[in-house]
């Protein structure tokens, strides 16, 4: 994890905000059809993301994480809420916004058809830039992302890793105050993943940008953020770096797999009778707890279930993980949601 | 150069280097036109011996000309749209939107390109009516004349497929649209036949049509003894829907953000 001392964005200056990205009570609704209650995807998600730093946006597909980076980058407007970024009022000044940010979308962002230099190039001079500062800024970065061997040939022949990076690149070609990332290494291979990662912590450091990224990694979010926020349903239900978050669930975690998924509501029932063991939940066959003493909980607990004839699979003892702050705040396991 | 400007540029020659990096694509649109021209003009070479077809002595090779330029910036502009679609389904389009470009760059950048595929689409179908025979007595101002009603109603009916684009988001909505406009307008017109042989129906069908302004433009303009009374209010006509459309498709920018 990469900590940084936060540096001044750009557009300081003018902004009486302390933070770099601020949205308050964002709510937005789509509608679904006509006799259908709208879909409610932003549910008064409030976020606050300070200046240089790496902030993580956690969260299962559909909870609201893309929708979140839509209205932050001008591309969509919330019914209602308040949102600054890079010290501009996003609704009210979406154009000032615009110069300020690069937004990496999940989808590719480059023309298959043109080369990953015309591209960047391109995107330099929509951005402002003359035509000699456009060809150096380009320079620049496709030697910082590896890209220059490949630069002049179609982007369509390019591996998926080298035009996700040209994505990357792209969004920071006017050397953004903020730069938004929405699932950055989703669909990418673990090598691809692994490379991206560290040019997302080098970057954020070389680049003093302010990073906003999506994700619905657990892992990522731990290992690439400053500070994250879990999102659920629209709502931010935690908040604080990795280490913080994961802190706040004293003691260990107890995970235990049934034989039999039947059995679930039913172990969970005696093993919340066993002591000192709290926060018991059950989902399918896996059975989850906290104790301050694990070593002597789990024998207590295999006890209850044997007693009443509850099958066990497996039985683990773990130090908390970002997947047991997500639960905790979230009411339900991640696995189960992030498909 | 202004913002403006630069843009516009900037994404045309995207658009261009696009293209030109498709050879089989500007095959395909090059060789199009030429079948049309061919294949109408063989089909109904002896229409112009029909009594009361205004072929005014010429061919019908010559009568046919103005039609298939017209007919040709129509079907190839209905298409403008797919390039919006394109870069919906790619990021292009969030992308461009986060980014400080002018809407109105976007919407002329593609008309823009558009427009110079009218362009050499007519200049080629010029230069096969005449390797096949066909004169024309006013050369001046008849083919610049040829070519502003092309490029007008390129950008016309460009613009409707922008709009169609932003508003349906879908390619099949787009090709729906774009089949159901484009062959009922090419045949209440006098591209291919004279109207005045036709039902009274399709004759006022014609006069509302802006693929026929076009069509009577460019064939008036060519005429030895051009009619400016028939020339001039269809070409303003023209002008003022290019204005409009192009103004009301870059309104559906707008729209689109609201749906997404």
């Amino acid at each position: 994890m990469t900590h940084r001392p936060a540096t001044l964005v750009a557009d300081a200056r003018t902004d009486h905000s302390p933070w770099a990205v601020e949205a308050r009570d964002l709510v937005k609704t789509y509608p679904v059809g006509r006799s259908k209650p709208p879909v409610r995807a932003l549910d008064g998600l409030t976020l606050q993301v300070r200046p240089g730093e790496i902030f993580g946006l956690l969260g299962p597909n559909g909870a609201g994480k893309s929708t979140t980076v839509r209205i932050l980058s001008t591309l969509s407007r919330p019914d209602s809420g308040a949102v600054r970024v890079a010290g501009h009022d996003v609704l009210r000044e979406p154009a000032a916004v615009r110069h300020s940010i690069g937004l990496v979308s999940q989808k590719p962002s480059a023309a298959p058809l043109m080369t990953g230099r015309e591209s960047l190039e391109m995107a330099a001079r929509i951005q402002g830039l003359g035509r000699d500062a456009a060809r150096r800024r380009t320079g620049e970065l496709l030697d910082r992302f590896g890209l220059a061997d490949a630069a002049d040939r179609l982007t369509r022949t390019w591996s998926g890793g080298m035009n996700r990076k040209l994505d990357v690149a792209i969004g920071l070609v006017n050397r953004p105050a903020v730069l938004f990332l929405d699932e950055p290494t989703t669909g990418l291979d673990p090598e691809a993943r692994a490379e991206m990662w560290a040019e997302i912590a080098r970057m954020a450091t070389v680049e003093r940008t302010t990073v906003l990224l999506t994700t619905h990694y657990l892992d990522e979010a731990d290992h690439l953020s400053d500070r994250l926020a879990i999102v659920d349903h629209g709502r931010v239900v935690a908040e604080g770096t990795p280490d913080s978050l994961k802190s706040e669930l004293h003691g260990d975690s107890i995970v235990i797999e049934l034989t039999d998924s039947a059995a679930g509501a039913d172990a969970a029932q005696r093993l919340s009778r066993v002591p000192a063991l709290v926060d018991v939940v059950h989902e399918g066959r896996t059975v989850r707890g906290r104790t301050d003493r694990g070593a002597t909980v789990i024998p207590a607990a295999l006890a209850a279930l044997e007693q009443g004839g509850v099958e066990v699979a497996s039985a683990t003892v773990a130090r908390p993980s970002l997947d047991d702050v997500y639960l905790r705040h979230a009411g339900r396991a991640f696995e189960a949601v992030a498909s | 150069m202004t913002t403006l400007a630069l843009h516009s540029a900037l994404l045309t020659r995207r658009s261009v280097t696009a293209l030109v990096r498709q050879p089989a694509f500007v095959a395909i649109t090059l060789v199009q036109p030429a079948i049309w021209l061919l294949l109408f003009g063989a089909l109904f070479e002896t229409a112009v011996q029909i009594p009361g077809f205004g072929a005014d002595g010429r061919s019908y090779l010559e009568y046919l000309t103005p039609g298939v330029v017209a007919m040709t910036a129509l079907f190839s502009a209905a298409w403008a749209g797919t390039v919006y679609i394109e870069d919906m389904t790619l990021g292009v389009m969030d992308r461009m939107l986060a980014s400080p470009v002018r809407r109105g760059a976007m919407m002329s950048g593609t008309i823009a390109y558009q427009s110079i595929t009218a362009i050499v689409q007519t200049a080629v179908i010029i230069g096969i009516a005449y390797a096949a025979g066909a004169r024309f007595d006013r050369p001046f101002p008849g083919i610049v004349l040829t070519f502003t009603a092309a490029v007008l109603l390129t950008v016309v009916f460009a613009a409707l497929s922008n709009a169609v684009a932003l508003l349906s988001r879908d390619q099949n909505a787009l090709i729906g649209i774009s089949q159901l406009l484009s062959l009922p307008l090419a045949f209440l017109s006098s591209a291919i036949m004279d109207p005045q042989l036709a039902p009274d129906w399709i004759q006022t069908a014609a006069t509302y049509n802006p693929l026929d302004w076009a069509v009577v433009v460019s064939r008036e303009g060519l005429a030895a003894a051009p009619d400016w009374a028939a020339i001039w209010p269809r070409l303003g006509a023209l002008t003022a829907l290019a204005i409009v459309m192009s103004w009301l498709a870059t309104k559906a920018f707008a729209a689109y953000q609201r749906s997404v």
